[in-house]
């Protein structure tokens, strides 16, 4: 049988995928460029019996997204800009409390109102440090309307298998462009639905990481009670302020993610093998990107492209061994200068890391980034 | 015989963090004696709060308890709620938490009507933080923030709830003990967002620096000032200056409740 395929906005591909993952919540915020995620999702959830509600802010959004993942719900919110800055103390609030959910950032310009029709990659250094407290971040940031779909549905897996928010970034391009899409069968992408606890309701400690580092989670309103905080607690959920249980409990929220990095990466190499430069770049950027490595080709440049597909936690091994590789390595983004302090501190001087951004709401163009590489060669 | 509320508690998590004569406790054990009237499954029931003296009071409570930012509790709630309607949903906090960071997601939860008790311990102060004064401080008293008395006018909880939208609201003080279980009752039993506001004390950091000698003056000064709705019927509108009603001040059957409307939505998704 032939696959379903349609005609799809990157939002759109969002919010399909989103119910392919067995998405049930949502809960918004109207801003743009992201609101055709929450449109679709309002027409398609209650078919399958899942929940919409657009709440009265984005704090609210996020809260009633964390509240409904508590009951054993797959839960989503869709932002932009300033929506993503409201959301951050309740982000974090995520990550300690360790409840999966996925937050999608259709990124535009900023900071403040910015640009809210252009598009920008500025959010990229917030999706991992925008909230308070130490913590590990999972971001993905998907470059096509397909990706976008298989992405979210990635995004839903990690958060619901390592117990913590989860974040996906596109720009506005990406969000707002149309492309055709191929619906994956069900079965054909992997669906991870969280561990339940498997020990009684009365043995049941729900931060207990004595068989994982990640505890089972039991839902609200089955048979488990247990108590939920944003402060620091120990393994049975209870505040603590004792030094060792503080440290043990941080750290292994962090370890989590570093140790399972193998897992969690995902990137793409195009033609880096013989690369003498290395067009670093994710998101709609990469298209113009890849489209550089061609026609410098063409000219006699080896030049190659590497593309983030997870940007946290940062692809620092294979950026590093790049780095040793390549002459130089150009980081085209649209912003002034973020991942590119990443890529800085990996390439640790092996080679020449500069920058190509540009924040005027117009796309960093091919041309752009071909000028940027005969400069540093 | 003295009343079980052990069975209620969570083994080991006593003593409480409460200063003594702290009115948070009072209303605690009301909240206790109003869910074994309503005979509560404690596993089908989330007790959600804030951030606050008075937010800490789920973690005491053998339930599905969340404690979650500053101001956020109603939002939390109406995350639970939504997603498992079947779930009895209480939120308990402060006056702080509930009518300044989040007055928002208060007055929205109310306009929704969605269905879940709200117990609200206003205490006219910022207790947890040492007490910086709220919107709830009344004018001209004194607070760590405002050396020269609270400039500002406060809100009136009650009202603003029934003018926001909620279906069910009451208040009563932590000197009326049996009548904080009978109203939360009340509210638990009511279809829709139920609002009780408990007038209770902060000795600790309002009554100290307010000049009342003691647990008992603040008391006793809830206890003048307090008007039942049914006494206040007689009085003459000179009687009841400096006085607030008490009871139930308002309630609306016929509103519909914010589950039930999306369940019709379902339906009509779903071409029923
Ligand atoms: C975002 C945020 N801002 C400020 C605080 C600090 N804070 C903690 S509790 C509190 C006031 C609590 O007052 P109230 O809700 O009236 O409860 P009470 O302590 O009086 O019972 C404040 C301001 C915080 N925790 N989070
Ligand atoms: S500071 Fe006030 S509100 Fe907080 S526990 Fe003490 S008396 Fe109660
Ligand atoms: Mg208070």
């Amino acid at each position: 049988m032939a696959k379903k395929v349609a005609l799809l906005q990157g939002n759109e591909a969002c919010a399909q995928g989103a119910l392919y993952a067995g998405c049930k919540f949502f809960g918004g915020y109207p801003i743009t460029p992201s609101t055709e995620v929450a449109e679709v999702l309002s027409v398609e959830l209650p078919k399958v019996g899942g929940k919409f509600i657009q709440m009265e802010d984005e704090i609210a959004a996020m809260a009633s997204v964390i509240g409904a993942s508590l009951t054993g719900a797959k839960a989503i919110t869709a932002t932009s800009g300033p929506g993503v800055s409201l959301k951050q103390e309740l982000i974090g609030y995520a990550c300690i409390a360790e409840v999966p959910c996925v937050i999608i950032n259709v990124m535009r310009g900023g900071p403040s109102t910015g640009m809210p029709t252009g598009p920008g990659q500025s959010d990229v250094m917030q999706a991992m440090w925008g909230t308070h407290g130490d913590h590990a971040a999972i971001a993905l940031v998907p470059d096509s309307c397909q990706e976008i779909f298989s992405e979210t549905v990635r995004a839903f897996n990690l958060a619901e298998k390592y117990r913590m928010p989860v974040q996906v970034l596109y720009d506005e391009i990406v969000g707002h462009m149309r492309e055709r899409i191929e619906f994956p069968e069900p079965g054909e992408l992997e669906v991870i639905d969280r561990e339940a606890p498997s020990v009684s309701p009365e043995d049941y400690k729900p931060y207990d990481s004595t068989k994982g580092q990640v505890p089972p989670l039991a839902a609200f309103g089955s048979d488990y009670k247990y108590h939920v905080t944003g402060l620091n607690k120990a393994d049975d959920g209870f505040p603590t302020t004792k030094a060792s249980l503080v440290d043990a409990e941080e750290r292994r929220q962090i370890d989590k993610v570093m140790d399972n990095i193998a897992d969690i990466e995902s990137y793409e190499e195009y033609l880096t093998e013989d690369a003498d430069v290395v067009i670093w770049a994710y998101g709609s950027t990469s298209r113009s990107a890849r489209y550089a490595v061609n026609e410098l080709r063409k000219e006699g440049i080896k030049a190659g492209l590497f593309r983030p597909i997870t940007l946290w936690p940062f692809p620092a091994k294979r950026t590093a061994e790049l780095a040793e590789q390549a002459k130089a390595i150009v980081v085209a983004e649209m912003n002034l200068g973020q991942m590119v302090l990443e890529v800085e501190r990996v390439a640790k001087g092996n080679c020449v890391v500069v920058h190509e951004g540009r924040v005027d709401g117009d796309p960093l163009n091919p041309g752009q980034i071909m000028d940027k590489v005969k400069e540093v060669l | 015989m003295a009343y079980d509320y052990e069975k209620s508690i969570r083994p080991g998590k006593l003593p409480h963090i409460w200063c003594p004569g702290c009115g948070h406790g009072i209303v605690m054990k009301g909240l206790i004696r109003a869910m074994d009237t309503c005979e509560l499954d404690r596993k089908n029931t989330a007790i959600v709060s804030g951030i606050g003296c008075a937010s800490r009071l789920p973690g005491y409570l053998d339930a599905c308890t969340l404690h979650t930012a500053h101001g956020r509790a109603a939002a939390f709630a109406t995350g639970v709620k939504m997603a498992k309607p079947q779930m009895n949903v209480i939120c308990v906090g402060g006056d702080g938490d509930g009518t300044a960071i989040g007055g928002n997601h208060f007055i929205h939860a109310c306009r929704r009507n969605i269905d879940m008790t709200y117990v609200l311990m206003n205490n006219y102060i910022y207790g947890m933080t040492g007490g910086q004064f709220s919107p709830c401080t009344p004018t001209g008293d004194l607070a760590s923030t405002t050396p020269y008395g609270n400039p500002d006018p406060i809100f009136d909880i009650s009202k603003l709830a029934i003018g926001a939208g909620a279906t069910f609201v009451a208040r009563t003080t932590a000197a009326h003990p049996r009548e904080i279980d009978k109203l939360i009752v009340k509210g638990i039993q009511h279809k829709g967002m139920a609002i009780i506001e408990v007038i209770d004390d902060c000795p600790t950091t309002y009554g100290r620096r307010n000049k009342f000698r003691s647990v008992i003056d603040m008391m006793k000064r809830l206890k003048t000032e307090a008007v039942s709705v049914k006494a206040a019927a007689k009085m003459t509108a000179e009687q009841l200056e400096g006085k607030f009603l008490t009871g139930v001040l308002f309630q609306d059957t016929e509103k519909p409740e914010y589950t039930v409307q999306y369940a019709n939505v379902i339906k009509k998704a779903q071409g029923a």
